[in-house]
């Protein structure tokens, strides 16, 4: 068993890294059953990346800890290059390193202190540290910062602190829980750069789960999970190739973009429709041609082939399992609050705000127009949620001007506050009561009454399809019900003005469509919508952006806008992530000038 | 070095770090322990002093007289006269008074004559402590002046009474004494068990935990690496708590440093199996926060003996004591401090002690696994 570590990772293409045959794990919540895994079985293959794709409650955690030996089974086998979990846990820990989704750093040591600390846990002789503790070092970029607190570093950096912990003594297998979730675009790249490093050179087999269906194309192979199902496996390459021909740019002259989306996603032979800068971008039943597909009430449709998309295929394997395609989007709110659609919804100039020494939102100004969907995007850490808390009047400005619906927020917070609706990033709503009751107690803390609330009850009821699940538990709705219940309960008081908060973070793809669609058509209905996320492709939906980082607006305009600055010989078509990235490279490339 | 020491040796020097970095465990272990000391040793004290005595005569005498006067010259009473007893009952009733003495007015003639004279005391029970402190001060005092009447009559042989007041009415007999050793023993069952408790709590929610169980590390060597520097704090602890217990409040320390430093690290041993037995159970830290103080610092407070007699408590309760490890240290610490290094005493409470150590520390062993669920 000691031997063991000290031995150099032995290549042995033959051996499978891990073998799942009948996985099952159920966990017991409060009397009911949950099945977490049913019966997966899937094989990966050495020396690659092997992706763990799905949403939030997929199951992805749960398979990771399974295969670090943390968990017991129910039932099923799991083998690490033949070895297997249940019986020799230990050894198979001796073979593995395991990133969990919070890397266990200790915040109150230093970079150097973590390192060492793993070192010694993992039996790394002395001396072979210091040549190891320098390539880690240099390949992370952290060689500068060593005798810092690891929790006085950045999102991104703690990443890569804990990724190096876990490679000190390099594995077999490496296991990453969502390494990536949150992080910010550029430090993002650079996981993906050590993660591709590491598999070409040392021969390392990894197994990398992720919510974010644009990393899936890095991967070599992939195993998508659903609801504890495995619903696909093998090359990404593969899975998109399936979609060839399906997929579609469309246009039609004289119709916005939202309308046409919702009359697209309504329109038989098509899987998927979705806004892209100031296209829609359309994928088609199988062997349906774009010829046949006729909207009704739209002419002159233009349909242009674009390349498919791993999100693609991932949308028509849901599809095809749930079947039903989604209803037609939300009907608008009766108040669209036409009479005053001259004044601009929102008016920041020159916001600052100061913690102590430390300057979280750094002279930032835009204006939102009535209507809009606005949207702030950035890493975490990049002051959003702090710009957010002061226009919704929860957090006192340091400086600048901040007016909601013609507030001014210093003055006025509470009258602006009756204007807004918020939605938060986590479930905020109240568990332990059910649909029913989480919307009477909104209904009542807004001040409806009588008939009133009776009335906007039995629409959220009806137009979030909440009526069945109406004295479910609220805990236990799956996740997109609970984020359409936040939604309904926001929107209970017809504000004019709606606030998201990283909405569709960790929802599978159908969901974040679904939620998309109803907050199109509440913008179609007049309602002003501002919305932070760190999703690049959320941005998409935007009319007008802000990027920011480090408390300051890099840039604002549409999407299109940004994407195209960003383009160059190298980059023909760049992502909304390469746009962001352009950005700040643009930007420090300016303060070290400065 | 092989592996398992290599393990060891990182584990126990980051927990030492973070002991260093950390101000609230550093707070629980030192600070902690001596404002509790401060705040006993000169808030708490469970001696009467100017215990306010209403005095009701009914007729002067010079007996009387000189009785009433041994209560004035007190330092123990604050008399105030009253002319008559209905007088003086209603101020007890208003609590302006702790307690009255009255002296009818054959208290004179029924001393002389050498039956017992009548004298009523009245004390307010609502404070059951203390009225039972002035029942017994009273009763001293009569009893030396009776012993002080009868050698000033040139009576040879005084009363067995007048012995008395030595043990009973000594002003040494300071609470300080005695309370001070038994809250040695609750501050080190803050440090084992809730320090214990907490910091692994903490390790569970920031997710420490779940990245060391997937290196190779053992239970055994986490649970050590638990030990060691909490044991080394404890014991710290421990010291200064000594230090304060002598040199600030004067606590005389009679009986053997060696068996004293014993009798604490069993005591230690047995605390930090509790705090470790507690954290395989409760994964967050206001849970683990919340058991540890039901569960072992308010047993070591109320059940220990510390303040509350054990033998005055009902069977029940009684049985409960001997599962509480601080009932068999306190026993230890105040014969240590006050009596000396005492055997009989002592063996079978360090016996305890050993017995709980080995449950304890078994205990949190087993129910610890290298699992999530």
């Amino acid at each position: 068993m000691f031997a063991m570590a000290n031995m150099p990772a032995p290549p042995e293409p033959a051996a499978t890294p891990l073998r799942l045959a009948g996985v099952t794990k159920r966990f017991r919540i409060a009397k009911r059953e949950i099945t977490a895994l049913g019966d997966v079985h899937a094989e990966t293959s050495p020396g690659l990346v092997t992706g763990l794709i799905g949403p939030d409650g997929a199951g992805k955690t749960t398979l990771m800890r399974l295969v670090a030996g943390l968990l017991s089974l129910d039932e099923g086998r799991i083998e690490v290059f033949g070895t297997d979990v249940s019986t020799e846990a230990l050894k198979v820990q001796g073979m593995i390193s395991y990133m969990p989704q919070r890397f266990g750093l200790y915040e109150d040591l230093t970079v150097q202190e973590n390192l060492d600390l793993y070192a010694d846990l993992n039996g790394v002789p002395q001396a072979d540290r210091s040549a190891s503790y320098t390539e880690l070092l240099h390949m992370t970029g952290l060689a500068p910062f060593t005798s810092r607190l690891a929790g006085r570093l950045s999102g991104g950096m703690k990443q890569k602190l804990g990724l190096a912990c876990t490679l000190i003594r390099p594995p077999r297998l490496l296991l990453l829980d969502e390494p990536t979730v949150g992080v910010d675009p550029v430090s993002r790249r650079e996981l993906w750069q050590i993660v591709d490093h590491l598999v070409r050179q040392a021969g390392m087999s990894v197994l990398l789960s992720t919510a974010y269906l644009d990393e899936a194309e890095r991967c070599d192979e992939v195993l998508l999970l659903h609801e504890g199902q495995l619903i696909g496996s093998g090359q990404p390459e593969a899975f998109t190739q399936t979609m060839a021909g399906r997929s579609f740019h469309a246009h039609a002259p004289g119709v916005p973009k939202r309308a046409l989306q919702a009359v697209l996603t309504a329109t038989p032979g098509v899987t998927d429709a979705l806004i892209q800068g100031e296209a829609v971008r359309l994928v088609l039943d199988e062997g349906t041609t774009p010829e046949t597909i006729q909207p009704p009430g739209v002419s002159g449709l233009a349909l242009s082939p674009v390349a498919p998309r791993f999100e693609d295929r991932f949308v028509d394997l849901l599809r095809a399992q749930n079947g039903a395609k989604p209803r037609a989007a939300l009907s608008p709110p009766p108040s669209g609050g036409s009479s005053t659609a001259m004044r601009a919804a929102i008016e920041v100039a020159h916001l600052t705000k100061r913690f102590g020494a430390f300057t979280a939102v750094d002279d930032i100004s835009f204006t939102v127009k009535r209507g809009e969907i606005f949207g702030l995007l950035g890493a975490n850490g990049a002051g959003k949620s702090t710009t957010f808390r002061m226009l919704c009047g929860l957090l006192p400005a340091t400086g600048g001007q901040l007016k909601v619906d013609g507030y001014d927020l210093r003055r006025a917070a509470a009258a602006a506050r009756g204007r807004l609706g918020y939605m938060a990033q986590k479930f905020s709503l109240y568990g332990d009561l059910s649909v029913l009751q989480n919307l009477h107690f909104f209904a009542a803390a807004y001040g409806l009454r009588g008939a009133r609330r009776n009335e906007r009850i039995n629409w959220a009821l009806s137009e979030f399809e909440l009526a069945p699940f109406a004295d479910a538990t609220s805990r236990d709705l799956p996740l997109g019900f609970k984020q359409r219940l936040a939604l309904a309960c926001a929107l209970m008081h017809e504000p004019d003005i709606l606030f998201l908060d990283e909405p569709t973070s960790g929802v599978d793809p159908l969901a974040r469509r679904e939620f998309w669609q109803r907050i199109n058509a509440l913008a179609e209905g007049g309602v002003t919508v501002l919305v932070t996320t760190h999703f690049m492709d959320e941005a998409e939906y935007c009319d007008h952006l802000v990027i920011m980082a480090q408390g300051r607006i890099l840039a604002t305009g549409t999407s299109e806008a940004l994407k195209h600055a960003a383009r160059s010989s190298a980059l023909p078509d760049p992502t909304m992530e390469d746009a962001f990235i352009a950005l700040i490279h643009a930007d420090s490339g300016q303060e070290q000038a400065a | 070095m092989n592996e398992p020491l290599m393990r060891l040796r990182g584990l126990i020097r980051k927990e030492s770090l973070q002991i260093l970095r950390d101000p609230s465990s550093i707070a629980i272990a030192f600070i902690l322990p001596a404002l509790l000391l401060l705040l006993f040793g000169y808030g708490v004290s469970l001696d009467a002093r100017h215990v306010r005595l209403g005095l009701v005569v009914d007729a002067p005498s010079v007996a009387a007289s000189s009785f009433t006067a041994s209560f004035r010259q007190s330092p123990y009473f604050n008399p105030r006269d009253f002319a008559n007893e209905p007088a003086a009952a209603q101020a007890l009733a208003q609590r302006q008074i702790d307690g009255f003495l009255w002296l009818r007015s054959d208290f004179a003639r029924k001393l002389s004559t050498g039956q017992s004279p009548p004298i009523g005391l009245y004390v307010n029970g609502i404070d059951a402590n203390n009225a039972r402190l002035i029942e017994n001060y009273v009763q001293q005092s009569w009893a030396g002046w009776v012993a002080r009447q009868a050698a000033l009559a040139g009576v040879a042989n005084p009363t067995p009474i007048a012995v008395e007041p030595r043990i009973w009415f000594n002003p040494a007999v300071r609470s300080r004494d005695y309370l001070v050793p038994g809250l040695i023993a609750v501050i080190m069952t803050l440090t084992g068990a809730l320090l214990t408790a907490l910091v692994v709590a903490r390790e569970w929610e920031r997710g420490t935990m779940e990245a060391l169980m997937v290196t190779k590390v053992s239970m055994h060597e986490i649970l050590a690496s638990k030990i060691v520097p909490y044991f080394l704090l404890g014991m710290g602890g421990m010291v200064v708590s000594v230090l304060i217990a002598v040199f600030l409040f004067g606590v005389p320390l009679l009986g053997s440093l060696i068996v004293l430093g014993l009798a604490s690290a069993l005591f230690m041993l047995a605390s930090l199996g509790m705090g470790l037995l507690i954290s395989n159970v409760a994964k967050n830290q206001f849970v683990a926060g919340q058991i540890a103080i039901i569960t072992t610092f308010l047993p070591a407070f109320i059940l220990s003996g510390f303040i509350f007699d054990i033998s005055s408590m009902p069977l029940p309760i009684r049985i409960i004591t001997h599962i509480v490890a601080a009932r068999y240290f306190v026993a230890i610490l105040q014969t240590l401090f006050l009596a000396g290094t005492v055997w009989s005493v002592l063996l079978p409470n360090l016996a305890a002690l050993l017995i709980m150590a080995v449950l304890f520390l078994g205990a949190a062993r087993l129910t610890a696994h290298k699992r999530l669920d």
